[in-house]
């Protein structure tokens, strides 16, 4: 084992998509209480430097692990099958017509409701591309063909994230006029 | 899990394997030392049975000060040359201070950190932490009769990059050992989940004098993950006391006309507030230049003249769950930390927003530094069965300055630490040999609302068409959150580094000078002091180099261990004969260097076996 063991080996859980979280979180607890840098901290700066950079490692790895987005990825990249985001942003026309439906839903949303229906819309989708991530990973070992879903997961985790950032907005700001004059007239 | 020691009479441990290691909470208002002593944390009162020792330095006419209550009784004599809350002060320069016109100092603005002018020259907020810090490093030395091993130094959650360098330089200038810098929250955590053994996920709320800090903890058997950090760094008990002025004079009619005026409605509206915890209503009396302030204060009152302010914390509270991806109903246990949190509006609110009461049962005020001793002893390496781990996150994101003044984040804030990651970036001239790169902390999209942490360039890129060049930057961000950049072009291999010090970094030998203007009480002791603590140095290099070479001597070829066992032997020498503090430094250095190949060998060795052990273990 070194550094630049790969994530699963490292993490001693099996190379495949589907992973359990409280298995991987126990095992990174595990990893750490060996490597973390507190442990060493009695035993001056050489320890301290090959002590932060397996650490490091560690939490890179259980970064990854952790987002079944990016292990997807990291599978794909394992296998010869790398995302290329920034050069290769080609998707089927059926999944941009859904993504533009989603963008006007969120222009056109005003109130919490309509945005926790579009949230909830966006995570069905968001499950049934992770399903066929784990059906052409593990099952098919299709990793081309798991590489667009990761490209389309990648579109609906940023769609998720601009949904959320209204949806902080909204709660943000306390609905002020009938607050207000409820408390004064108590 | 603190257990207790029981040894026989005549078989106690050797006094020297217990190494004295320290956590201090350096606090804006007050600070604390406390230690684990007998199997538990307390905290170590002073001569005269005092804990709290208040944040204030006053710096006297022919280099003398007073430091804590002393200091802080004589502040309304002499405002100018007695420095409080100096903690607002650190890592930040004279534009970053808010309200600097109402404070009673002699400001100089210097690029990076203000500094204060007093009748004792110059002082930077560094050098005023750093008499805090030494006076408590003291009294700690007087309470076990002999020298730190080292120190945890907490500081809030939300401190940046800056502030906490300004900290550790503060603690190096103490001439304490700093194991680590560690959250306050944190550190409060810690201090509740060792007395009681919980398990889940934790709330703790920290609101002191001028902050406000909540994060959230997921603690499982001795690990204390923290998932997320927020607040207010510009709200705490004292905008309560404001407002609680504002409203009297609102009440009364009345204006403050005079700076006296002023100090005299700031002292009875806390004295106010703090009646008001116990009572629910108290007479307010003050003379004013221009009348007296009388009104009787009912506890209501108070609570509506600060429930904005409340609300705020209410608020910061709602942002970082949601940031932790958590609900309130998913909290266990709200841990409160800070004086501030005696007000029952705050107790009520909390208990209100998470439908269960607050933990209460630890002293608000000492719980921070108590934790921090508990790290401590275990960073000393004194409990050999403790199984507490902090996995602590970044509070801010990192990034780097791209064209038109915009961020790039390159490290995300919440991020677990240590951590490194690495962006590549190209050059944007044909031709360009140099890249300047601007490092910057802060959430917002603009370099110019971010705080700037550092400037450096990378040279020598190979001219190379626009576009062409790829320039990997790292940023490492080590157990104390504290950062380090580098930059390297990928095709020619030319490199740059920098460990931020933000640009008022105090180089290495600029401290030890401050160290001996600072410390220099009386010259004999200090040489004395310097000397015992160049042989304790050379000691603990001996022994841990003996014991290394014990467990892992065969890792070494013959010339490397011959080369060891030769700079182990001057330093013995030199330890035994020298009186000369900075030549036993020097041979300890050589021993350090001499060994460091094997050191980073070893323990390269020790976790690849560790880990791989662990594979085996659960499968």
């Amino acid at each position: 084992m070194n550094l630049q063991t790969d994530d699963f080996e490292l993490f001693g859980v099996p190379r495949r998509f589907a992973q359990e979280r409280a298995v991987l979180e126990s095992r990174w607890k595990e990893l750490q209480r060996e490597a973390h840098p507190d442990r060493f901290s009695a035993q001056g700066a050489a320890a301290q430097r090959v002590a932060l950079q397996w650490s490091v490692r560690i939490n890179e790895a259980w970064q990854r692990l952790k987002d079944p987005l990016r292990r997807a990825a990291y599978l794909c990249e394992l296998h010869g099958a790398p995302v290329q985001a920034e050069s290769n942003t080609a998707m089927p026309p059926a999944f941009l017509m859904q993504q533009m439906a989603w963008r006007e839903a969120l222009e056109d949303a005003r109130a919490i409701n309509e945005l926790d229906d579009l949230a909830a819309a966006v995570s069905r989708a968001r499950r049934e591309a992770l399903q066929s991530c784990e059906r052409l990973i593990d099952g098919a070992g299709d990793y081309a063909g798991a590489v667009s879903q990761v490209r389309a997961l990648m579109f609906i985790e940023r769609f998720a994230a601009e949904v959320d950032a209204r949806l902080d907005a909204l709660q943000d700001t306390p609905p002020p006029a009938t607050a207000l004059s409820a408390k004064q007239g108590q | 899990m603190a257990l207790l020691q029981i040894s026989e009479p005549g078989q106690s441990p050797d006094p020297h394997q217990r190494r004295i290691a320290v956590g201090i909470d350096l606090g804006t208002t007050h600070s604390l030392v406390a230690a684990v002593r007998h199997g538990t944390a307390e905290c170590l009162p002073d001569a005269a049975g005092r804990v709290i020792l208040p944040s204030v330095v006053r710096y006297l006419v022919g280099g003398g000060r007073q430091i804590g209550l002393e200091a802080q009784d004589n502040a309304a004599a002499d405002p100018e040359n007695t420095i409080a809350s100096v903690k607002r002060f650190m890592g930040r320069g004279l534009a970053d201070i808010p309200g600097r016109d109402k404070l009673p100092y002699r400001f100089v603005d210097q690029p990076g950190m203000v500094v204060l002018e007093t009748v004792a020259g110059p002082k930077s907020p560094v050098e005023i932490s750093a008499e805090i810090l030494a006076t408590l490093r003291y009294r700690a030395e007087d309470t076990f009769n002999d020298d730190l091993y080292g120190a945890v130094i907490t500081v809030p959650a939300y401190f940046d990059d800056a502030q906490r360098q300004a900290t550790k330089d503060a603690a190096q200038l103490a001439g304490l050992n700093v194991l680590r810098l560690i959250n306050e929250p944190t550190a409060a955590a810690i201090a509740y989940g060792l007395d009681n053994a919980s398990e889940g996920i934790y709330a703790v709320f920290d609101l002191g004098g001028g902050t406000f800090d909540i994060s959230i903890l997921r603690l499982t058997r001795g690990v204390f993950e923290v998932i997320a950090t927020g607040g207010d760094s510009a709200l705490g008990g004292d905008d309560y006391d404001r407002a609680l002025v504002d409203w009297l004079l609102a009440q009364t009619g009345l204006e403050a006309s005079s700076a006296t005026d002023k100090t005299r409605l700031k002292t009875a509206a806390r004295a106010a507030k703090e009646a008001l915890t116990t009572t629910e209503s108290v007479a307010f009396d003050v003379p004013l230049t221009l009348g007296m302030a009388q009104k009787v204060l009912k506890r209501s009152d108070f609570e509506a003249a600060t429930a904005h302010l409340t609300t705020r914390c209410m608020g910061a509270v709602r942002k970082t769950l949601r940031d932790a991806r958590l609900t309130r109903d998913d909290i266990q246990g709200v841990v409160m930390v800070g004086g501030s949190t005696r007000m029952p509006q705050i107790q009520q609110a909390v208990a209100d927003f998470f439908g269960r009461a607050p933990l209460n049962n630890l002293n608000p005020d000492e719980v921070v530094a108590l934790g921090a001793a508990i790290q401590a002893n275990q960073l000393a390496g004194n409990d050999a069965a403790g199984d507490l781990l902090l996995l602590d996150v970044i509070p801010l994101s990192l990034g780097i300055e791209t064209m038109g003044g915009l961020v790039e984040r390159i490290v995300p804030r919440n991020q677990t630490i240590p951590t490194a990651m690495a962006q590549d970036f190209t050059t944007y001239k044909d031709g360009q040999t140099a890249l300047a790169l601007h490092v910057v902390q802060g959430e917002r999209d603009l370099v110019a609302d971010c705080r700037s942490l550092a400037r450096f360039e990378l040279r020598g890129i190979p001219p190379m068409a626009a576009g062409a060049a790829r320039i990997r930057v790292t940023f490492t961000v080590d157990a104390d959150g504290l950062l380090s950049v580098s930059a390297k072009e990928q095709g020619s291999g030319a490199e740059a580094h920098i460990d931020v010090k933000p640009s008022y970094g105090l180089s290495d030998d600029q401290i030890a000078t401050m160290l001996q203007e600072s410390f220099t009480t009386a010259e004999a002791d200090m040489a004395a002091r310097a000397l015992a603590e160049a042989r304790v140095d050379a000691d603990r290099m001996l022994l841990a180099t003996r014991s290394a070479l014990e467990a892992d001597g065969d890792l070494l070829d013959a010339d490397d261990r011959a080369a060891i066992d030769a700079l182990m032997q001057t330093l013995r020498n030199t330890a035994e004969t020298s009186t000369d503090a900075q030549v036993i430094e020097a041979a300890t250095t050589a021993l350090a260097k001499g060994t460091e190949a094997f050191a980073a060998e070893r323990m390269n060795h020790g976790i690849r076996k560790a880990l791989a052990g662990r594979a085996v273990d659960t499968i």
